[in-house]
């Protein structure tokens, strides 16, 4: 088709290829650490943004979800001694559960006051963490939290083994995210996010689906909670704080809200920024606040978060303009 | 039989009663207009046949099955569905996107379907994809199936719209002051448009100032005053009627 | 005890009702949540510590640091607020830019202070007074005094003076106002001065009730006056004190019932449910639909 397309999956796949062959290129642990957190905050970030980006529903509470998947995982993984992948299947679905349960306030409330929902409890969750001693071992956290163990092999940094993991799933999570928001689901959380009225004069249920957001966007932040907690073996409470939602949400909307490209892009930002920043200490924390306003006054829709002009395919139409071109040709 | 009737409504904000005790019918295949001087009710009364607002008093029936009471979103399932007197577009959406909102619930897949793209999903969804390509077609809009929704002219908008509320599959449609702010050229193609909707077998229950449209199209009117019925009749019975001219009393814009 | 816990709930209580008023009077004004408020708190103690550093004399020094933080209000809403309004910027960029604000306004502090504790210099020499058989601190006692006198006199300006009257004309639509010939952007300016005075001076009260401040002390204390603003229903004014009040006294109480370390989410607590069973807050009004 259009030859815009064509450029597209040839940046496409040479990231993809780059992605794979990362751990060719010899980068030290410390680098390839990080490079694993920002896989594990785009996944943050493409959780919020289903919230945030398309449905229009403000969280500043999904350190709390991300608490939850990690906390979780952990616990069955030292506990129960139960392998990584049920572990974290079992985290995953707590966040999605706790998900739905803070969904169901949306059917009532909007705006600001469904934020403040999410805020607090995130903050009931921190405090949860940091009393729940049986469980959580309390403000002394949870260390020797194990690596992930795949069919007998452990994977760790050495062998790059978490490495590979994070790429598989940041691949899912991002498959997951563009086939739902390709799909009747997706058009109708932006639906929503346009006018919640208009929807509902469509015939549509727009609650179910505003918790369907809800426990989507739990999941994927429980999800990288889980992962978190095993690449980091120790959490505790400091780790999941206010300002981890807000890191989540400044991602969101410096890579550009309802995008999936932007996603990738505001969570690499926001992860090295303060790394290559680090001789300025303090400063760069000054900076970053700057950064963050003057990016909301000159660009307000995020680096990426551009509308797409290209043109709207119509199956069937496209295999006629398909036949024209090779006519033409 | 008629297709939609409502039998003696009332409703009232407060101490204002906005509908008071009103009655009307139309019979399929019809349109409908209903007009009165500005704050007549009108709206109110749309709002209470779509589900937005709940009667006080009275009984609403669609093919004969009562409708009073039932979630605006279930009243779009009984086959009415409206446009708005501002335009309310899914405006970061492109035209086909809210054609293709508009037939969700006609788009019959599961979440999952759309998750793992089976075989159903794209059955249906390459259907109602061209259903709305079609659709868009038939209303002169194909030309800006990829554009986004609030990048269309005034008149395009009012257009999308209407698609919109045939995309959900509805029979009877309400069109509340579709030649809003249209110039004479586009309100002339909107009687010709609504014209050509009837004789594709829907039934239309129109808001309207511009009495050149209503005049034009309607086959039956019914004029509204401070939320009362005041006359009623056919067109030509309209124009002739002294209490519809009492209420648009020295208003020399409208020419009945 | 009872008794003990009710005094303590109600100083702390009015407290945070005077961070929470600043929350109200923005967002009733813009609509907008204004993030940087926490921040303009903390700076509002340590600008006191610094001019009593600078030998002011106690006086001078307070009234100095609570002007500059109305000033600083003023300046936030100036260069990054207002540019935002005049290109008619979605409400989440503002929100984004209140968090950037914040995160300047903290880290300067950092910078300038430390991110240590700093003891914060007694105001009054601390003395208790005994009500039956609870007691009260002198320190409480002023918090009381001076934050019931700081909204009778607001209440006051907003109800019975003609700024007051211009800031409800805004309040209800800023266009309209504007054409009615009330200097809106002055008008908006002069909200974030009484809400960088009115954190100020709580930073004050509750820095020489605790006697210590630190360049993040306004975040946990910021997000509970804001809970108290939503709990009351923000943009209403009375709704705050109300608000501010119930988290006080519900923290106060829990403390004692259940024991402090769950005194933080009892707060969140009250006000998920308050929020269920009243969507709008208490005093809320209808139609507040932006973040």
């Amino acid at each position: 088709m259009s030859e815009k397309f064509t450029v597209d999956k040839i940046v496409i796949a040479s990231i993809i290829l780059l992605l794979l062959g990362l751990p060719l290129l010899g980068f030290s642990q410390y680098v390839m650490r990080i490079v694993i957190l920002m896989g594990i905050y785009t996944i943050l970030a493409l959780g919020l943004n289903i919230l945030v980006g398309y449905t229009g529903l403000v969280s500043l509470g999904h350190a709390g979800f991300f608490a939850i998947g990690a906390y979780g995982t952990a616990y069955f993984m030292i506990q129960h001694s139960v392998g990584f992948i049920v572990a974290l299947t079992i985290g995953t679905l707590l966040s999605g559960f706790m998900g739905f349960v803070l969904g169901l306030p949306t059917i009532r409330l909007s705006g600001t006051y469904l934020s403040i929902v999410t805020l607090g409890f995130a903050m009931i969750v921190q405090v949860v963490i940091m009393n729940w001693d049986s469980v959580t071992n309390g403000t002394l956290g949870m260390s020797q939290i194990p690596k992930p163990n795949i069919l007998g092999y452990d994977l760790n940094l050495a062998n790059h083994g978490i490495y590979y993991l994070m790429l598989f799933l940041l691949g899912l999570v991002t498959l997951g995210c563009y086939t739902i928001i390709h799909s009747k689901i997706g058009r109708t959380l932006r639906a929503i996010k346009s006018d919640e009225l208009a929807t509902t004069m469509m015939g549509i249920h727009i609650d179910r689906y505003k918790i369907l957001a809800f426990v989507l966007s739990a999941s994927i932040t429980g999800l990288a909670g889980g992962f978190y907690a095993t690449l980091s073996s120790y959490i505790d409470h400091n780790s999941f704080g206010f300002d981890l939602s807000i890191l989540i949400l400044c991602m969101v909307i410096l890579g550009g809200m309802g995008t999936i490209r932007g996603m990738y892009l505001g969570a690499a930002l926001l992860i090295i920024f303060p790394e290559i920043a680090r001789p300025l200490m303090s400063w760069r924390f000054v900076v970053y606040g700057f950064v963050l306003i003057i990016m909301m006054h000159f660009r307000p829709q995020g680096v990426l978060g551009w509308r797409s002009r290209r043109k709207y395919p119509i199956p069937g139409e496209v295999k006629k303009s398909y036949r024209m071109v090779e006519v033409e040709e | 039989m008629n297709l939609l009737r409502a039998e003696n409504i009332s409703l009232s904000f407060g101490g204002l009663t906005a509908v008071n005790d009103f009655n009307f019918y139309i019979n399929e295949g019809q349109v409908v207009s209903i007009i009165g001087p500005n704050g007549a009710g009108k709206t109110t009364l749309f709002n209470i046949l779509t589900g937005i607002y709940k009667v006080n008093q009275g009984k609403i029936y669609m093919n004969e099955e009562p409708i009073d009471g039932l979630h605006a979103r279930k009243i779009v399932s009984k086959g009415i569905a409206r446009t708005f007197q501002n335009i309310r577009l899914f405006s970061d959406m492109r035209v086909i996107e809210n054609v293709l909102v508009g037939a969700h619930i006609n788009t019959d897949y599961s979440f999952f379907d759309g998750l793992f793209r089976t075989k159903r999903f794209y059955e249906v969804e390459n259907k109602k994809k061209q259903e709305g390509a079609k659709l868009l077609e038939s209303l002169g809009l194909e030309g800006r199936l990829s554009d986004y929704a609030d990048n269309l002219s005034y008149g395009e908008q009012r257009k999308l719209e209407i698609a919109r509320a045939m995309a959900t599959g509805a029979k009877l449609l309400l069109l509340d002051e579709p030649a809003a702010g249209m110039n004479h050229q586009e309100s002339e193609d909107l009687r010709v448009f609504i014209s050509n909707l009837k004789n594709l077998g829907y039934t239309i229950l129109l808001i309207e100032h511009d009495m050149r449209v209503v005049m034009n199209v309607s086959d039956y009117i019914y004029v509204m005053d401070y939320g009362k019925k005041i006359a009623e009749g056919r067109p030509h019975e309209i124009q002739s009627n002294e209490a519809v001219a009492m209420a648009y009393l020295g208003d020399s814009e409208v020419h009945l | 005890m009872m008794l003990q816990q009710l005094l303590n709930g109600m100083a702390l209580g009015m407290a945070y009702a005077l961070i929470a008023v600043g929350y109200t009077l923005v967002f009733g004004i813009l609509r907008l949540v204004n993030f940087s408020h926490g921040a303009v708190y903390a700076f509002g103690a340590h600008m006191v510590v610094f001019f009593i550093g600078m030998n002011f004399g106690l006086l001078p020094a307070v009234v100095f640091g609570i002007l500059l933080s109305g000033l600083l209000g003023v300046l936030i809403d100036k260069i990054a607020l207002n540019p935002l309004r005049k290109k008619k910027s979605p409400n989440i960029s503002a929100l984004i830019t209140t968090i950037g604000v914040s995160y300047i306004i903290q880290n300067l502090l950092v910078l300038g202070f430390g991110s240590g504790r700093k003891s914060f210099p007694k105001l009054i020499e601390t003395r208790s007074i005994m009500i039956g058989d609870a007691q009260i601190t002198n320190i409480q006692l002023l918090m009381l005094v001076v934050s019931v006198v700081l909204f009778l006199s607001l209440t006051v300006l907003v109800k019975y003076t003609k700024i007051g009257l211009a800031m409800r004309a805004v309040e209800q639509h800023e266009t309209n106002a504007a054409l009615m010939g009330i200097p809106t952007s002055f008008i908006i300016s002069f909200t974030f001065f009484l809400g960088g005075l009115t954190a100020a001076i709580a930073s004050v009260l509750i820095g020489s009730h605790y006697e210590i401040v630190y360049p993040t002390m306004g975040m946990m204390i910021g997000l509970k006056a804001f809970s108290a603003a939503v709990l009351g229903g923000i943009g209403v004014f009375y709704g705050s004190i109300v608000g501010g009040l119930l988290i006080g006294l519900t923290e106060a109480l829990a403390a004692t019932w259940f024991g402090a370390e769950y005194r933080d989410s009892v707060a969140f607590i009250v006000l998920i449910l308050v929020l269920i069973l009243r969507p709008m807050g208490l005093f809320g009004k209808k139609g507040l639909n932006k973040v």
